[in-house]
């Protein structure tokens, strides 16, 4: 997200339709992502958070006994943990969480065919850029419209495949026989105040669960939005890969620009059974105001592989720190980063490894650029406790520095025990390359162009990991970024 | 936080053995001080008094043992013993303090020294050389999560080395310090003061040691498991244009021993500080170095080498803060890790804004010799400034299994092979030091380590 003051006129977050100028250079909608709808909330839990708050949400979504009970328990967790600003920014203090709403819903149940989406929704869809022809595809897509999934339509194959995939209402109300017996195992309430906080008034995000040996050919997908000033979104996804299961599931995020903030935390909880894969891809852009408090982590059984793509761009703060506990023989983790940093945004990111078995293997690999006053953090745990044998982790972290100040910080942190396993940390810091600027400037581009060829150089290893479609909008992100911080 | 409630018996046990009576006592050793000296250590006192003991929580000491961190128990001003005879690994001794007084001046050694080298107490210089101490000494921030044992050692400080090397005088022969505790549950707060002027060219030593570990009597029976002793040790060293500074503080307390050193280093223009820390002795040791790279052309190069056994914890905490264009840091901390030993190494490399061509390096190494060792690694980096060269990378792995294998097939035993490795493992950092004296004397101390 470019500043407010960079934009020709700032956007009204109540209008259908903004003034879109194209880029003359390189073609690109600078306005894309900056709007907002007007719409009529049907159920609206109001501003603040009490016990009331949870059992409106919790009775709107006609939810069991139990889980009532659940969320009641999270938010006095919540309420009695303090912000862990002894290593966190101080910023979070100015999260003010008496103005947030902490439900919003059309009431609408989940949509079956692209018709019945209704209009304005659509026009959203229409708005990201989406072209006519993928329409079909977003049939396959669990589309997140604020809280509720507004789409829901799995794939006639996938289903037919015993996949489930359904929002997290949903899954507790109709399969808890699947899943109530990881929800919230991966990531207990307790585990931080964020967790907590999404624990009591989560609602929308993906419950996907694949049978054994069930290879999922497609990736899954779901687009978040947040689309109501002050509106926090609190999603939870629990995927579950039963034994031999394979499964890519990505997430995309691109936001309205709002004039006051916004709060995002989300708990994601991956399950990957004995030899099963997982997948999970995120390229997210929030808009400068967000604060997005982010708890990933998921539990690797013998032979298991997860994997985290996680690609940050935008938001005021992001904190996020996929995690993997490698629970049994040879599971193996991965970690693939990238971040970006205008003025006024921190990126807070990083990976947690905690080897639990032996010959586990972890592998992190994270990439940020810091432009402007913009501040990229890398905070990583990696964890190898005793008597374990051949456990192994690698981590690199290379930071780009554009501009003159632009700031950025790596704080890992790497405990191991016993002399049967090997860790390996790498850190490098460093600006483009000034000859390689001046090579391209001779064959014609603008410094710009060549300062955003550079950095897509930079990432660009990483940025190959991605499916196509998502190392494109990748690009355009960051050609995005780029422009105006240079010259 | 009930700060109110609680306030007096936080106040207790935040102080141990140093009471305002105690104070008082010690100020009471100091009559003939200068005001601001007293004044200094007042208001050090107070501040000791106040900041409270680490938490668990605090950033700082994270992966510290924090409850093994107690002040009670220890003895303030403990005499000193009659008949002491202290070897020192490293020749000559120009200074000996035994329980924080001056006991050999090494008056022979000193009459060697160029002229205009000053080679002192700090006591001494309280009385002649007043201004320069009290411009350098303990005057940089303490950063590193200790301002607390920080003021308690300014506050209780009797005596120390305050060393002077003038302008453009080059001294050839290393200048060494001996500080030694002696008896039971004893504290002592050694220190050492450096100031090498413009263009001026030194090496100081540090020798650290409790004499019932060199004794032949004490290595009978243990110490009871309660006795304790306290080394809250701090040095200053100071870099002026183009001095060339070598410093190397070897560290080898009885097993009773809570060690704290504090370090604070300061380099100008072109000025160059090679440190070399080596850590042998203590139950628990906590070692801070910080370096401020404050003009164009400064240089530091910050080495350690930790060998730990039984079960010892090494907290090593440093900080290269660049403050200026175009300086160089250059950390290399090694750690060799045996029976149930822990190691922490938490570092942190800053570059202010506008501190362009920065060149920074910050390494840690554990070798991994036994299956119950456990270290710790958080090598960090804020970076405020683009055009920088700034790098860091930790290990932690055992020794390449064919060279073990290679040993161990020649009939060598798992202890020698881990001695062997050991040595192999820190010839890189002692290779470091120009001198073959000093490289020799520091291998035969790490040699005693295995001998136990």
């Amino acid at each position: 997200m470019k500043p407010p003051s960079d934009l020709a006129a700032p956007p009204d977050p109540a209008i259908d339709e903004t003034v879109v100028t194209e880029n003359p250079v390189a073609g690109i909608d600078q306005t894309a992502g900056d709007f907002s709808y007007n719409v009529k909330y049907d159920f609206d839990a109001g501003t603040g958070l009490n016990e009331n708050t949870i059992r409106y949400i919790s009775s709107v979504k006609k939810e069991a006994p139990w889980l009532l009970e659940f969320r009641l328990k999270a938010l006095k967790t919540f309420l009695d943990k303090p912000l862990p600003t002894h290593w966190a920014t101080k910023d979070l203090e100015n999260i003010n969480f008496d103005k947030i709403r902490y439900y919003l819903s059309q009431g609408q149940k989940p949509k079956r065919t692209w018709d019945e989406v209704p209009d304005d929704i659509k026009k959203t869809f229409e708005r990201l850029g989406i072209p006519e022809q993928e329409r079909k595809f977003l049939a396959g897509v669990e589309a997140q419209f604020d809280s509720e999934a507004a789409y829901s339509n799995v794939k006639e194959l996938v289903k037919k495949q015993g996949v489930i995939f359904v929002n997290s209402t949903e899954g507790l109300r109709e399969h808890p026989e699947i899943f109530r017996k990881f929800f919230g195992k991966i990531i207990p309430t307790g585990d931080n105040k964020f967790s907590a906080l999404n624990s009591a008034v989560f609602s929308g995000g993906s419950f996907i669960y694949v049978p054994p040996g069930v290879k999922v050919a497609q990736p899954l997908q779901a687009y978040f939005r947040i689309n109501a000033e002050n509106f926090g979104q609190f999603e939870r996804t629990l995927i579950i890969a039963d034994e031999g299961a394979e499964v890519v599931y990505m997430e995309g995020c691109t936001a309205p620009k709002f004039s006051t903030s916004t709060l995002h935390s989300a708990v994601v909880e991956l399950v990957a059974l004995k030899g099963a894969k997982i997948q999970y891809i995120t390229v997210q852009n929030w808009a400068a105001n967000v604060f997005n408090l982010v708890t990933k982590r998921g539990v690797a059984h013998e032979n298991a592989e997860i994997k985290w793509i996680d690609c940050n761009i935008g938001s005021r703060l992001t904190m996020k720190y996929p995690g993997v506990v490698l629970k049994g023989r040879k599971a193996r983790g991965e970690v693939i980063s990238i971040a970006l940093a205008n003025d006024g945004q921190h990126q807070d990111t990083g990976a947690k490894m905690i080897h639990a078995a032996d010959e586990t293997t972890s592998n992190v690999v994270s990439k940020s650029i810091s432009v402007g006053q913009g501040r990229a953090t890398y905070r990583g745990m990696v964890h190898i406790p005793k008597h374990l044998k051949g456990c192994k982790n690698n981590t690199e972290c290379d930071a780009l520095l554009i501009n003159t100040n632009s700031r950025t910080d790596t704080y890992p942190a790497i405990t191991v025990r016993g002399d049967q396993n090997a860790t390996q940390h790498e850190a490098s810091v460093s600006k483009v390359n000034e000859e390689m600027i001046f090579y391209m400037q001779q064959r014609g581009l603008t410094e710009g162009q060549a300062m955003s060829l550079a950095v897509n150089g930079f990432i660009n290893d990483l940025a190959r990991q991605f499916p196509m479609e998502y190392s494109v909008e990748l690009k355009r992100l960051i050609d995005l970024e780029m422009e105006g911080s240079v010259g | 936080m009930s700060a109110s409630s609680s306030s007096s018996t936080v106040a207790h046990s935040a102080t141990g053995a140093f009471t305002p009576d105690a104070f008082a006592a010690h100020l009471a050793t100091q009559p003939s001080a200068p005001a601001w000296w007293l004044d200094r250590k007042r208001a050090a006192y107070e501040s000791f008094a106040s900041l409270p003991m680490p938490k668990r929580t605090d950033e700082a000491w994270r992966f510290s043992s924090i409850a093994t961190l107690t002040l009670a128990d220890v003895q303030v001003g403990a005499g000193v013993p009659a008949g002491l005879s202290i070897e020192s690994p490293f020749g000559p001794v120009a200074l000996t303090f035994v329980n924080n007084t001056v006991v050999r001046s090494g008056e022979r050694q000193r009459a060697d020294l160029p002229p205009g080298v000053l080679v002192t107490t700090l006591s001494d210089a309280l009385a002649n050389h007043s201004e320069l101490l009290r411009k350098h000494f303990m005057a940089q921030p303490q950063k590193l999560g200790s301002e607390k044992f920080a003021a308690l050692h300014t506050a209780f400080i009797a005596d120390g080395a305050f060393i002077h090397i003038p302008r453009g005088v080059e001294v050839a022969a290393p200048i060494v310090v001996v500080h030694a505790a002696a008896g039971a549950n004893t504290a002592v707060f050694p220190h050492t003061l450096v100031i090498a002027d413009d263009n001026s060219k030194a090496t100081v030593i540090d020798y650290f040691v409790s004499l019932d570990s060199l004794s032949p009597l004490a290595s009978g029976p243990s110490p009871a498991p309660q006795a304790l002793a306290l080394a809250l040790g701090a040095n200053d060293l100071y870099a002026a244009h183009g001095a060339h500074l070598t410093y190397v503080a070897a560290q080898a307390w009885s097993r009773d021993t809570l060690s704290f050193q504090l370090n604070s280093t300061v380099v100008r223009r072109d000025a160059r500080v090679q440190s070399l820390n080596l850590h042998l002795g203590a139950r628990q040791a906590r070692h801070e170095s910080l370096s401020q790279l404050q003009a164009p052309g400064a240089f530091s190069e910050m080495l350690a080498l930790t060998v730990a056994d039984g079960t010892q914890e090494f907290d090593q905490r440093t900080l290269q803060i660049h403050q200026a264009p175009n300086t160089k840091s250059d950390l290399l901390y090694k750690n060799a890790l045996r029976d149930k030993a822990r190691t922490i190494f938490s570092g942190l490399i800053v570059v202010d804004p506008d501190a362009q061509k920065t060149d920074a390096y910050q390494s840690n190494r554990n070798l991994m010799l036994s299956d119950d060792a456990e270290a710790n690694s958080l090598p960090g980096l804020e970076i405020q400034a683009n055009d920088v060269r700034c790098t860091h990378g930790a290990t932690s792995s055992r020794i390449d299994p064919e060279q073990e294998f290679y040993l161990r097939s020649r009939g060598i035993s798992k202890a020698a092979a881990d001695e062997l490795l050991t040595f192999g493992f820190f010839e890189e950092v002692l290779q470091r030091l120009e001198s073959e004296p000093l490289h020799d004397a520091l291998r035969s101390l790490i040699q005693t380590q295995f001998q136990k």
